[in-house]
Order: C-alpha cells, then structure tokens, then sequence
C-alpha cells in the first residue's frame, strides 16, 4: 500500500502525460490532466501523514535494494514539499485551462498538457528520490519538460530567452554528471543515504571540493546571485501560467535539493559563511534589481531572485530552528509566488502589456484582482498577518538566537530586504493595480496594435475562461491565506522535518534495509 | 584499489577546454557543438571515475572477482546520460533552427533588455510629459538603441 503511495506521484504524471499524446479530443485530454493533477497531491497528502506518523516511507523500485536499484523516499520534508508543490500545480493548469478558453481564436498548442504533466513528473521525482543519480534524471525530466513548455509557440523573443535559459540549464546539467562521476570515484555509490559516512572518510580538501561544485550546479538551477543571470531575463517572456508554475517550483526544487544533499552529504556543526554570504547578496541585490524594474513580470522576477536568498538563510544558519525556518519560507513561497504571476497575468492579459507604465494609463483591472495582488504582495513582504511574516520570523529568531556576526548580518539584510520588497509591490499595485479612473485613459500613446483585449467581446468561452482563471488564482490566494491560518501544525511539522534533516539515522536505515555497508 | 588512466584523463580535460571554448562563442551552432563535446567529456568522465577500462561488465557465472569485472554502474548512468544528452541536443538544434529561421542568422542577439533599459531616460519622458526634452534623440543614452539587432521591448 505504501509502496503504491510512493509510485504514484511519479508514475500518475507520467503515464498521463503518455495518454494524453494519443488522439483524444481537447476535452479529454483536459478532463484527464486535471484528474491526475488532483489525485496526486491527494496521494502527498496520504504519504505526508504516514511519513508523519510512521516515520519515513522507502520504495525499492523493480526489488534492486538501495545502493544499486532506484529509491524513491518520502520523509516528512519531501513529503510536505510534494503536497504544497503538486496542489500549485492543478491551481495553475486551471488557470492555463482558462486562459485557453478565454482565447479560442488562437491556436491551442498540442505539446502543452503532455509537456505539463512531464515537469510535474520530473518535480515529484525529484522530490522523491533517494540517489544523486537520479536526481539528475528529474532534474532533467523537469528542465526538459520546461524548455519546451518556455518555447511553444515562441516569436523571436521568446526564442532568444528560450535559447538562453535552455542554455544555462544545460550547462549546470553537465556539471551536475561531472560532479556525479567525481563523486561515484571518490565514494564508490550515489546513494545520498551511503554517501553521507563515506564522504566523510575523505579528506578535507576533496570534500569541499566537491562540496563547493555541488553549491555551484545548485546554484545555478536555483538562481543563487551571482549565477541568477538567466533567470529574469527568460521566464518573464512566458505566458503567465507558465512563468507562475516555474516560479513557484523550479528554483525551490533547487532549493529542497541543495537543503537534502548539504544536510545528507556534507554536514556541519556550525554555520556556513559562504552559503550566508551568498544569502545576504542574493537577498540584497535580487530586491535591488527588482526596484529597477519597470515590467510588471521582470519585476517578480527579481523578486524570486531576493527571496531565494531567504530560504538560503536558513540553510547557511545550519541548525534546527535555521531549517525549519527555511522550510517554512520554501511552502510559503511556493504559494505567495505562483499567487503572485497569475494575478499579474490577469492584469497584464487586460491591459496587453506588462510595462508599468503603459498599465498605468489603463484602467485598473477591478477590485477583485487588485486585491489577489495585494494579499499575496503584502505576504511576500512580510506584513503580519500573513504567511510571509511567519516564515520570516522564524528565520529571524533563528538567527538572533544563533547569534555571530554573520547571523546577525543576515538578519539585517533579510529586514532590508523585507521593507524592499514592500516598497517595490507598493509601486507596482499603485500603478498597475490601483491606477487612475476610467475617464482619463481613453487613447494611450503607442500601444501596440495587435492589441488583444480592448475591452474583449464577450464571448461565452471567453467569459467561461475568464472566470475559470478568476477562480484558479483566488484559490492560489486562498491557499496562501490558509498557509498563515495553519502556521501552528505547520510549524510543528517542518520542525520535526528540520530535526529529521540533522539527524539521518531513520531516513538511512530505511534506505539501506537489510543492506549492510557492502562494497 | 585501481589508478587512473593518465591518457583517459587528459582527453576528459581537452574536451572540456574545447567544449567550454566553443559554448563560449556567438555563433548557436557552435554552442550546440561545445554542447555536444562536453557531453561526451562528461560521459568519458563517469567511465573513468568506474575504474580501470577494458573488462566486460557482465561475466557468466559465480566469478564476481573485482579485478576481473568492470563496474556496471558507471556504465548504466553513462548510457542514461547518453541518451539525455542526445535528446536534448535534438530540441537544441530544433531551437537554433527556430532562431534561425525568425532572425536570419545564427548568431546569438543582444539582449533587448540591456538596449531598453539605455533608452528609459527617454521614453519616461515622453510618457509623463513632465519634462520637456531638450535635445529629442540625441541624448547619450539614446545613441545605442539604434544599432544592432532587432525589435526591442514591447511585449
């Protein structure tokens, strides 16, 4: 039973994605996507109360015991990850499914369910897997699945950011096989749960060597400043459900991979200098470029960028409160950002383009989005009832009680950036959001004229599909409220994730089973 | 405890230089190219780091003898890497081809970001209207954005 709990997350997408590349009919084809999009964060959820309550849960897929077969493992953090990430993404294929709708005219692209269902496929993989090899292979099944959902249908632009990010991507890939060889010769297995003990038998220069290599390919995926360069220039040229889904997931996979190897491969006593280093220039740069901004999805972009820096926070601080802030920091983000690009995209999709200032000379897009803007905007920043206050005050006890100067610089730059944050998602709801009145925006200069929406005719498909992505992105909201309203259990369980992250021995005996230390 | 190939060792080294070198360049087709070579590199890697070359993987009976048997699992993920690598070298090739076609050449275009972002100045002020321009068009911001590549940044 546990078994197929495992198996699924993986297998459900994946065998969806290959159905849905038979000739079935559009409505098939959607009716299927949303089925297994629906079934799998169910099955998360099942497979985070078991790993609550019983402990991590291991699958030897094909009967090859761990150090040679593949292992899937769901402890409480992958677990928990799974559940918020695979909720996010049925959230944002209604959305997509809406926006299909609402332009009937064009031409709806073939590839985009199988290519959906493939980069859910290759994000459960990865949160799921027990060794270094494999993941690589979601990481690649993921990345694969993105370059080619970054680039259906693409004009010269997206080509050229497509280009780049695939690019990028692919490079960090390489490193990532050259790093899995280093380490295969070093250690002599892949499997994290092995590696652990192993690694720590060589010596210390070797070790950080691969250490450091290891931050470097993760940064990359993850967007840590100074290798963030391709990030807000490519997925802002996505349409907005796409950019929301690789926001909310993409770097935060990074981000759960650098926070399950550091912790499993190469753990340490005490904080880690560079990694909070990085932070705070992540942090404080991201928000800096963000500022600069005058494109409503370059902005959040930047502002993905900063905020990595706070999960990085946590990690850097390398103790129980330090992780369960991060872990925190990564649910609450997953949902603030994803909330964030749709209601921009629905914003951006009324007004035609996504410059600040030529949004400022329509009218705003009514209440109702302005205010999914604004709460999740008012999370990221931090203001105190939501989620985002929560999580980044976990990450600020934990570091004044870790105390040094280091904790205490970061702390600084994360309320820095905090207050950055707000005054940046200020000027854009004043602008974008809250603009003038109807009556001083007839006949703005030099827009474009292929124009989509000049006010749509409505349609039925249009008016279905508008309120289809209405509804998809004020329940991304809702669940970014409902992430502040249940911070208490939350809390409890991401502690008692960051405790099980520092402490490996029951994720370790549940891999190795019956496997003595052999080879 | 078997050494490593010096020869095996240095080819690893040389096609990364020459992959690096080539991903490096302007022109996509060479990238691809680099691309393609630090794969292989890669790839040649992992069958260093499995130990000494030559032996078969796979032996008929019980002779599981460690200097006799060469290491399948580098060979495995090899084969995987292989094959991601070769997929992906297709969709890049397919992109390039895209690029291509849309732009007329091969060369990889300046980013209309850098050109937008020299041309704010101007364009705010035209927006707002508040202040009046001085010298239209001949600011020294404004000089780049006429030269090179194609359309910027409306969106």
């Amino acid at each position: 039973m546990t078994e197929a709990l495992l198996a699924l997350p993986v297998m459900l997408p994946a065998i969806g994605a290959g159905l849905t590349l038979l000739r079935l009919s559009q409505r098939a084809v959607r009716l299927l996507s949303v089925v297994v999009l629906t079934l799998v964060p169910a099955d998360a959820l099942a497979l985070l109360v078991l790993a609550d309550t019983r402990g991590p849960q291991a699958l030897h897929v094909g009967g090859w015991d761990a150090p040679l077969g593949i292992t899937l493992v769901a402890d409480r953090l992958s677990a928990l990850l799974l559940t918020v990430s695979t909720l996010i993404t049925l959230a944002v294929l209604l959305f997509a499914m809406g926006q299909g709708t609402a332009e009937e005219g064009r031409r709806v692209a073939v590839v985009f369910h199988p290519a959906y269902l493939v980069l859910v496929t290759g994000v459960s993989l990865a949160f799921l897997t027990g060794d270094l090899f494999n993941l690589f292979v979601a990481f690649e099944v993921m990345l694969a699945a993105s370059y080619v959902l970054i680039t259906i249908d693409a004009d010269e632009n997206r080509t050229r950011a497509g280009m780049t990010y695939t690019i990028v991507s692919l490079t960090s890939s390489i490193l990532f096989i050259t790093l899995i060889a280093l380490v295969y010769a070093a250690a002599g297995t892949v499997t994290l749960a092995q590696l652990g003990p192993r690694l720590a038998e060589l010596p210390h220069g070797l070790r950080e060597t691969l250490s450091l290599l290891l931050l470097v390919v993760l940064g990359i995926k993850t967007a840590i400043i100074p290798l963030h360069l391709w990030l807000p220039d490519s997925y802002p040229t996505a349409p907005a459900p796409i950019t929301a889904v690789f926001a909310a997931l993409l770097t935060k996979v990074g981000v759960y991979a650098v926070l399950r190897t550091e912790t499993l491969l190469f753990p340490r006593g005490s904080g880690w200098i560079l990694l909070a280093c990085a932070a705070i220039v992540t942090m404080v740069v991201g928000i800096l470029g963000a500022i600069a901004q005058d494109d409503i999805n370059r902005l959040l972009s930047f502002t993905l960028v900063s905020h990595i820096g706070f999960m990085l926070f946590g990690i850097a601080l390398f103790d129980v409160r330090g992780l369960t802030g991060t872990i925190l920091y990564i649910v609450h983000h997953i949902v603030v950002q994803a909330g964030l690009f749709l209601a921009a995209g629905l914003a951006v999709i009324r007004a035609g383009t996504a410059s600040l200032p030529r949004m400022a000379k329509w009218p705003p897009p009514g209440v109702l989005v302005a205010v999914l803007f604004a709460l999740p905007a008012l999370s990221l920043s931090g203001v105190p009832p939501f989620s985002g206050f929560v999580a980044k005050l976990a990450l600020l006890e934990a570091g004044v009680a870790q105390g040094g100067a280091a904790a205490y610089c970061l702390a600084a730059a994360a309320l820095l950036t905090s207050l950055l944050t707000l005054y940046a998602m200020t000027r854009v709801w004043t602008t974008a959001f809250a603009g003038r009145p109807m009556g001083t925006v007839r006949g703005a200069p030099g827009r474009l004229a292929s124009s989509v929406t000049e006010a749509p005719e409505p349609q039925p498909g249009g008016v279905r599909g508008a309120r289809l992505m209405l509804t998809a992105t004020a329940g991304m909201v809702l669940t970014g409220v409902a992430v502040a309203v249940f911070a208490g259990p939350l809390a409890h369980i991401a502690e008692r994730a960051a405790e099980d992250l520092l402490h490996p021995e029951a994720y370790r005996s549940v891999v190795l089973v019956g496997e003595g230390e052999h080879r | 405890m078997s050494t490593i190939d010096v020869t095996l060792a240095l080819v690893v080294g040389g096609l990364f230089a020459v992959g690096f070198y080539l991903m490096l360049q302007r022109s996509l087709m060479r990238i691809v190219l680099g691309f393609l070579i630090l794969g292989h590199g890669t790839n040649l890697l992992l069958l260093v780091g499995g130990g000494t070359p030559g032996l078969p993987p796979v032996l008929d009976g019980a002779s599981a003898d460690p200097d006799r048997i060469a290491d399948p699992l580098p060979q495995a993920m090899a084969l995987t890497s292989i094959v991601i690598t070769f997929g992906l070298t297709a969709f890049l090739m397919a992109l390039a081809y895209r690029s291509w076609y849309l732009t007329g050449n091969d060369g990889v275009p300046d980013d209309p970001e850098d050109r937008r972002i020299g041309t704010i100045r101007e364009r705010a002020d035209k927006d707002q209207d508040t202040y009046p321009d001085p010298e239209p068009d001949s600011g020294p911001d404004a000089g780049p954005a006429d030269d090179g590549t194609q359309q910027g940044g409306d969106r």
